[in-house]
């Protein structure tokens, strides 16, 4: 791309040579549809497109992860969006004769909803999809990621274009700034501004960084974005780039996304053919390249200046700011880290401009943003949603509620920095200002939903264990402190905690949060200061009864089959792995506790309509009970 | 043997010193885990301490320093994988395969370890042997994985 209109041009060329008659059978490609066979259902659906002598008519576009997950393997069938889910190989061969010849829906592979019980025929009909706002996430669907060509066409790089031949690096900091976008990595802190500090600071050299170190358990947007759609964060990357005065850049991508790490680095590989990369770009006189570095590992290479660290080739832990980055970053340069969503979202506010992308979301928090909806709801995937939406708009509307007919008990939000929000918070407004205030954090967008089976006293253990591993280990609050916060909320799960110990926590996490060094440290006390607040009883519960609410943790609760359900099928004894249950088929069964290692097979097997296997605790109540 | 193409790794990399994380992940997967002669190469190569390249290494946990089996076995105890009931496959594992998380088969077939998240949210409780996923697992899920003639790494 040596000029201004080469791109136009190119643009122009593509739309020639497309067939507008041709159908197009989109493919969810991305990690979790790969897991659930896409690929072989790909190649499947092309082997019939030629063997039903289709060939020119239809194709099939393998696509990045189009959101929902849970119901992958997923088909679009354009230009009329037909939807359908759980699709396998062995369906091709009816897809294409019946859909694509036919012209007929094939019902068993409609999305069924949840709340109406009725079928689905076309994709913007599914509830999932219907109340979000797919700005950024709609290209995952439509482009093939490794085909440079399909982002082009659908407008990628214009803004780019824009960017480099219309506007001054200042005049696109403006923008930016006007546009209100905060950090989507988890601070929030105002992208513009931080640019503005980066250019206004000297330096031979200066960096850009995409912070893809996706590290919160949980959530995995930016996995989605990099496989997906990767193109898009490169363009956010060299308007940044160009904003700043940067001429390098980096990708720093976490070791477990294989498949982003391809995709990124054969985008950046095509840009560099297409000139989109490399010197002069559209004959501005800008030089930009960019460099894509793995992690290997380590949760607290997601704080910025231990990303840095890492990138140096050296231990990732984080060191005291001031200096920020913008001032001395990368090889003590100013350097410029935003988190991948971010980077992401530029090109839509160069595009589109600031005004529009500040009229979405609320006063403080512009724009839309993605959350990764999981755990304990029906429809799990990527929901990408105005900012202000409710927490309940999100996990009933959108997510179709609980499963199983379970009482929903909460939803942890930002991750192992985030905290726990009870039903009584289902109608606070997501944004960055209500969560805080609510003891959580926005962080990147993890939300994961939980139910009535779920402790509370196990989920604040998980996390403190988590960030325990995750510690550097160079301050001592975290080091020490997520330790011992640990040990207490190990021995209250197990029944062995004493009424003094939810005091105790109370002030190691008021000292962790207060005197440690970065971010994970500052952090790590919200969940359980959260589950403190709002989940009190069960702590309490826990000491003083050694019972746990929620059924579930392993020493406080103990199996039983109820006589008078048990029908005596034998399955659950069959299937026991430490033959703990006897007796008699046609009688009842019985679990003989000494043996019982917890598992929950037989629970699990126990068919619904007999649902004799039963969780109970304390345990001691319980064999009063038997006996 | 090992330390002339750890030689080779360093010689490819022109980025230097700040390449040290690049070189190990290369050196890892040429050996599913990194050997003392290559570490020692590497300082050479390198020119820096030993120390500081054990430093590094040992900070990662994608890096072990011993062999590794033939299958691995990865347990995801990520978030959303936690709170679906992730910990009891892993449980459910360690008992088949008779190691812990971060230990090999004595007859270094099968290594387990357990990740923080694998990015698979929606599909949880995950587990990957061998690069495939498998999502939705439960306890009986996993034996069956490893009974009959099927059996994952048969």
């Amino acid at each position: 791309m040596k000029k201004k209109t080469d791109l136009a041009e190119l643009k122009k060329a593509i739309a020639n040579e497309r067939n507008d008659e041709e159908i197009v059978i989109r493919v969810s490609g991305g990690t979790c549809g790969i897991a659930s066979g896409a690929t072989q259902l790909k190649e499947a659906l092309e082997t019939e497109i030629l063997r039903q002598g289709l060939r020119g008519k239809a194709v099939v576009s393998f696509t990045g992860c189009q959101g929902f997950c849970e119901h992958e393997p997923l088909v679009t069938i354009s230009p009329k969006e037909i939807f359908y889910e759980r699709v396998k190989p062995e369906h091709a061969a009816d897809i294409v004769r019946e859909t694509i010849l036919g012209n007929k829906t094939l019902d068993h592979l409609l999305h069924v909803d949840h709340t109406s019980g009725q079928k689905i025929r076309l994709l913007g009909d599914v509830p999932f999809y219907k109340k979000q706002q797919r700005e950024l996430l709609e290209n995952n669907r439509l482009i093939d990621p490794t085909r440079i060509l399909d982002y082009v066409a659908v407008g990628g790089y214009e803004a780019l274009v824009k960017a480099l031949t219309e506007m001054t690096p200042e005049a696109v900091i403006e923008e930016i700034k006007k546009s209100g976008l905060r950090g989507r990595g988890g601070a929030g802190f105002a992208t513009g501004i931080k640019w503005e500090l980066c250019r206004g600071s000297e330096g031979s050299s200066k960096y850009v960084i995409a912070n893809g170190d996706e590290g919160d358990p949980g959530a995995y947007m930016d996995r989605s974005v990099m496989e997906g759609n990767p193109h898009c964060v490169i363009e956010g990357m060299i308007i940044g780039a160009y904003a700043i005065g940067a001429n390098d850049g980096f990708v720093y991508v976490r070791a477990e996304y294989p498949l982003a790490v391809e995709n990124l680095a054969l985008a950046i590989e095509k840009c560099r053919d297409y000139g989109l990369l490399g010197k002069n770009i559209f004959g501005s006189g800008f030089d930009f390249d960019l460099e894509i570095n793995m992690g290997a590992g380590a949760f607290v290479c997601g704080e910025e200046t231990a990303l840095i660290a890492s990138l140096e080739g050296r231990r990732g832990m984080p060191r005291t700011r001031p200096p920020y980055p913008a001032l001395s970053g990368f090889a003590g340069c100013p350097t410029n880290i935003n988190n991948v969503e971010t980077w992401a979202t530029i090109p839509l506010i160069i595009k589109r401009g600031a005004r529009w992308f500040a009229s979405i979301g609320t006063e403080k928090s512009k724009g839309t943003k993605i959350f990764s909806l999981v755990g304990k709801v029906n429809n799990t995937g990527l929901v990408e949603v105005p900012m202000g939406i409710k927490l309940s708009e999100i996990i009933y509307d959108i997510g179709g509620g609980i499963p199983n007919g379970k009482e929903f008990k909460a939803v942890q939000t930002g991750g192992p920095s985030g905290g726990c929000l009870p039903k009584e918070l289902l109608d606070l407004p997501i944004d960055y200002e209500s969560l805080a205030k609510a003891g959580s954090i926005m962080g990147s967008g993890g939300m994961i939903v939980m139910d009535e089976d779920n402790c509370m006293v196990d989920v604040a253990h998980y996390f403190l264990g988590f960030t325990k591993g995750e510690s550097c280990g160079k301050c001592v609050p975290c080091r020490v402190g997520t330790g011992q916060m640990y040990e207490i909320l190990g021995r209250i799960k197990e029944g062995r905690g004493v009424p003094e110990d939810i005091a105790t926590l109370e002030r190691l996490a008021r000292t962790v949060k207060e005197a440690s060094l970065c971010g994970l440290g500052q952090t790590v006390p919200n969940p359980v200061l959260t589950t403190l607040k709002y989940f009190r009883y069960e702590y309490e519960a826990h000491i003083h009864e050694k019972r746990c609410p929620a059924l579930s943790c392993k020493t406080l609760i103990t199996y039983v089959i109820v006589a008078e359900k048990c029908v005596g099928c034998n399955l659950c004894a069959k299937n026991c792995p430490s033959q703990a249950i006897v007796g008699v088929a046609k009688k009842p069964y019985r679990i003989i506790v000494e043996k019982c290692a917890k598992c929950g097979t037989c629970l699990e097997l126990c068919p619904a309509k007999v649902g004799a296997v039963k969780k109970a605790s304390p345990v001691p109540v319980l064999e009063a009970l038997e006996v | 043997m090992i330390a002339e193409k750890t030689k080779k790794i360093v010689e490819k990399e022109k980025r230097g010193r700040r390449a040290l994380i690049a070189i190990l992940q290369k050196v890892q997967s040429d050996y599913s885990y990194l050997p003392a002669e290559a570490l020692d190469q590497i300082s050479l190569s390198l020119e820096i301490p030993p120390a500081e390249v054990y430093s590094v290494a040992t900070f990662y946990k994608t890096f072990g320093f011993q062999p590794r089996g033939k299958h691995s076995v990865t347990v995801c105890l990520g978030t959303a994988c936690h709170v679906r009931g992730g910990a009891r496959i892993a449980e459910e594992l360690s008992g088949i395969l008779n190691i812990k998380s971060g230990e090999t088969t004595d007859d270094g077939e099968y290594s387990l370890e357990t990740v923080n998240c694998l990015g698979c949210c929606a599909i949880g409780p995950v587990l990957m042997m061998d690069g495939k996923f498998y999502g939705q697992m439960t306890p009986l899920k996993v034996r069956n994985l490893f009974k009959g003639p099927q059996a994952v790494g048969k």
